[in-house]
């Protein structure tokens, strides 16, 4: 018999509450998986690499105030920039307001939208029937999937924002890289239903030359405009969406806060089941001894099973978080960018062996001390 | 007849370690758990408390926030003042106010970045109808002047906020005279101005909204539909209450990440709990067969061991509850999906949160404690003996 089969043979001695261990270790180590996947998507991920070359401006003060419409022509003529297009946030109602008939919607240029987001895919002739028919849509397929939409479709939204209900038609479907659950329309459309509504543009996405130019476009665009009345922010895609999740709060450390509460739950959970099974085992490490295994050689025992059960909980996390985001990956929105790597899945095994390791320590260093003839005589 | 609850008292005391340690895991989770449900509670706080009943807000119609394009024209004030059921203040002076909305930009005490916090202009009527608004240190702007009052949870976490300082506003620079306190309300999140000044500023031709006060409830839901039905006017009533009350949604990615991670650490506590408890079952085999023996029959040894667990369990709330207590009070902020403006709140461990977090911890015993207590009833008497 082997060491490493002695260690598994004793891993499974008591297969209940082995597998007890694991699964609650596991159910840990999912939720570290979570929050890492999410850290990373917000903090580490730099975003696709067209993302990269794309700047957002919008008012310096807050999205909720609007840009005057000459500021594209404006923009296009900085140095870098190679196309410009305008967004308006429409944020209006799909037939109620339920979360789920929630969706993003912009009114946009037809003729620029698609230089700007290069990775967006539609057949040229639904690209045309767009152009032509100033109270057309485009849905992103996943959306009309969702909602069962097709070419040809009305869609009727009423406006909350502005005082104007859009009375569309879906003109095309287009296909993103990730779900973007988003329907553009023509920004004429509004302008003609609601006149304030001219001349004014929620944001304006920019299309730099290379990545490498777009600090300098950036901070250009902001210089070209400070001592207007309508200062400008121009940040990355990233950034701008990194703002949304700023919104929300201290999110760094309520991510954080979690993740600690999880590695102690499961050093507690790690070191409970190590300290009641080494306790079973006084007479068996007597006996061990006695054969004329060495204190060294018994701790390892003791730490390798710990370590070995935690893995296996830090593996059975993982993979039940590959399968949650996958899941989450299907609602889009702010979910769309997550992604559980191999670095992530490493990490988290390696935090489930440093606790395997940690919480079988004290245990098994007394186990390991224990006086052969106390030990024999020990009753279970 | 049932066993005594000091038998499992007893027992706990006896495996000191393995009862803290399992306790102390149930009350990270308990923690967790209170931890999200007291931010929640201290949104629904700051937006449930807002608003009289007799004040009516107006919007126009189709709109769901003060701050969307378009809002009422400055013309249809007059119409709205002359509405039958508004209240007269002791002075005569019809009791509306006519209110707008600007977003700005601070920066944060801690220097962790740049915030954009609602800035409301008003007149000293719009103050008199929000009675729970107290100044506490300073005075009140004089109308015509560049002056602003702040509140205290705003001067608390924003720079530059203190009386004596100045912001800009646009292009115009506003001096702070004065620290409200928003009783946790959602003007604690807001800085209030003179609207006249503003007006001469930035020549705004329409108001965000109209705040009006009705005489009494009857003619409060009269108002409200009589201005949504105008067909002039273009315009929603809506109860002020229920428009604070509908911001709560705010809280809805704290609601829904909270969820997620409560559940999948309860689940992990479950199981770590159902692991002691098979533990102390296993332990117990010969005293359990003794019991049975002697007359204790398998509902009273089922109810003994899931009290058990039920103790367990109650022992980490309660040492979640006293991890947690600390943080009572403590404010922070995320922002208004409406407004993309900061909300100021506190964390409130109110007794509901408390309830919650035992009721959930007793599910988790239940959860955890009932298979190995099933187990234990259902013992082998004559081999337990023996072994």
């Amino acid at each position: 018999m082997t060491l490493t089969r002695f260690v598994t043979k004793n891993a499974f001695r008591n297969r209940r509450r082995s597998v007890l261990t694991v699964l609650s270790i596991g159910f840990s180590l999912l939720l570290l998986t979570l929050m890492m996947t999410i850290w990373k998507s917000f903090y580490i991920d730099q975003g696709s690499v067209l993302s990269a070359q794309r700047l957002i401006v919008r008012h310096k003060v807050s999205l909720v105030f609007n840009l005057p419409s000459f500021y594209r022509e404006k923009i296009r003529a900085i140095p870098g920039v190679t196309q410009v297009v305008n967004q308006q946030w429409f944020g209006g109602i799909y037939k109620d307001d339920k979360p789920e008939n929630f969706f993003a919607q912009f009114g946009t240029d037809p003729e620029e939208l698609f230089k700007v987001y290069r990775e967006y895919q539609m057949p040229a002739d639904q690209l045309e029937a767009w152009k032509k028919d100033r109270a057309g849509a485009i849905v992103d397929s996943e959306l009309a999937k969702k909602h069962g939409w097709k070419i040809g479709d009305r869609l009727n939204i009423k406006g909350t924002i502005f005082p104007l209900n859009l009375e569309l038609t879906i003109r095309g479907l287009f296909t993103a890289p990730q779900n973007t659950q988003a329907m553009y329309f023509n920004k004429t459309y509004l302008d003609e239903g609601y006149a304030p509504a001219k001349g004014a543009e929620g944001i304006f996405a920019v299309l730099v030359d290379t990545p490498d130019n777009v600090p300098r476009v950036a901070k250009a665009i902001d210089e070209e405009f400070r001592n207007s009345t309508r200062p400008t922010k121009a940040e990355t895609e990233k950034a701008f969406q990194l703002d949304f999740v700023q919104m929300l709060g201290n999110v760094k450390a309520f991510l954080l806060s979690i993740s600690l509460a999880v590695v102690f739950a499961i050093l507690l959970v790690s070191a409970n089941t190590m300290a009641m099974s080494i306790r079973e085992r006084t007479r068996e490490v007597a006996v061990l001894k006695t054969l004329g295994f060495t204190r060294r050689s018994i701790l390892g025992l003791f730490v390798g099973e710990a370590v070995s059960l935690s893995v296996m909980g830090g593996l059975l996390g993982s993979l039940v978080a590959f399968g949650v985001v996958a899941g989450l990956q299907k609602q889009g929105g702010f979910m769309t960018g997550l992604a559980v790597t191999p670095v992530t899945i490493l990490v988290s095994l390696v935090v489930a062996a440093l606790v395997g390791f940690l919480s079988a320590l004290v245990p098994s260093y007394h186990a390991s001390q224990v006086d052969i003839v106390e030990g024999l005589r020990h009753i279970g | 007849m049932a066993i005594p609850v000091s038998y499992n008292v007893r027992n706990l005391k006896l495996r000191k370690g393995l009862t803290i340690m399992t306790a102390l895991g149930i009350a990270l989770t308990v923690a967790t758990a209170i931890f999200i449900m007291a931010l929640l509670a201290g949104l629904n706080r700051a937006f449930g408390s807002t608003g009289d009943p007799l004040n009516v807000l107006v919007l126009r119609k189709g709109s769901t926030s003060e701050l969307a394009a378009g809002g009422v024209e400055r013309d249809a004030m007059q119409t709205l003042k002359e509405l039958p059921g508004v209240a007269k203040n002791a002075k005569g002076e019809t009791l509306a106010s006519g209110e707008d909305i600007l977003v700005i930009v601070l920066p944060r005490r801690d220097g962790t970045g740049e915030v954009n916090v609602t800035t409301r202009f008003l007149t000293p009527l719009g103050i008199e109808m929000r009675p729970k608004i107290k100044l506490v240190s300073g005075r009140w702007f004089n109308p015509g002047q560049h002056e602003v009052v702040v509140s205290q949870s705003i001067n608390k976490r924003f720079a530059k906020t203190n009386i004596g300082d100045t912001m800009q506003i646009g292009s115009g620079f506003w001096n702070v005279v004065g620290i409200f306190d928003g009783s946790g309300t959602a003007h604690d999140s807001e800085i209030w101005g003179d609207i006249n000044q503003l007006t001469t500023d930035f020549e705004r031709t329409v108001y965000s909204s109209v705040l009006m006060r009705a005489t009494d409830p009857v003619a409060a839901a009269a108002l409200k539909n009589r201005v949504s039905d105008d067909q002039r006017l273009k315009l929603a009533g809506l109860i002020e209450p229920e428009y604070y009350e509908s911001q709560t949604k705010s809280g809805a990615p704290i609601k829904f990440v909270g969820f997620i991670v409560a559940v999948i650490m309860a689940i992990g506590s479950c199981f770590a709990a159902m692991n002691t408890m098979y533990a102390a079952v296993s332990y117990r085999g010969r005293e359990i067969a003794t019991l049975r023996v002697l007359g204790f029959s398998r509902p009273s040894i089922l109810t003994s061991f899931v009290l058990e667990s039920l103790m367990l369990s109650l022992l980490g709330a309660l040492i979640g509850i006293v991890l947690m207590l600390p943080f009572n009070g403590m404010t922070t902020g995320t922002s208004n999906q409406v407004t993309f403006s900061e909300v100021v709140f506190s964390l409130q461990l109110t007794t509901g949160v408390l309830m919650t977090a035992v009721v959930f911890a007793v599910v988790m015993g239940l959860l955890g404690g009932f298979a190995p207590a099933w187990h234990a009833s259902r013992q082998d008497i004559l081999g337990a003996l023996r072994g």
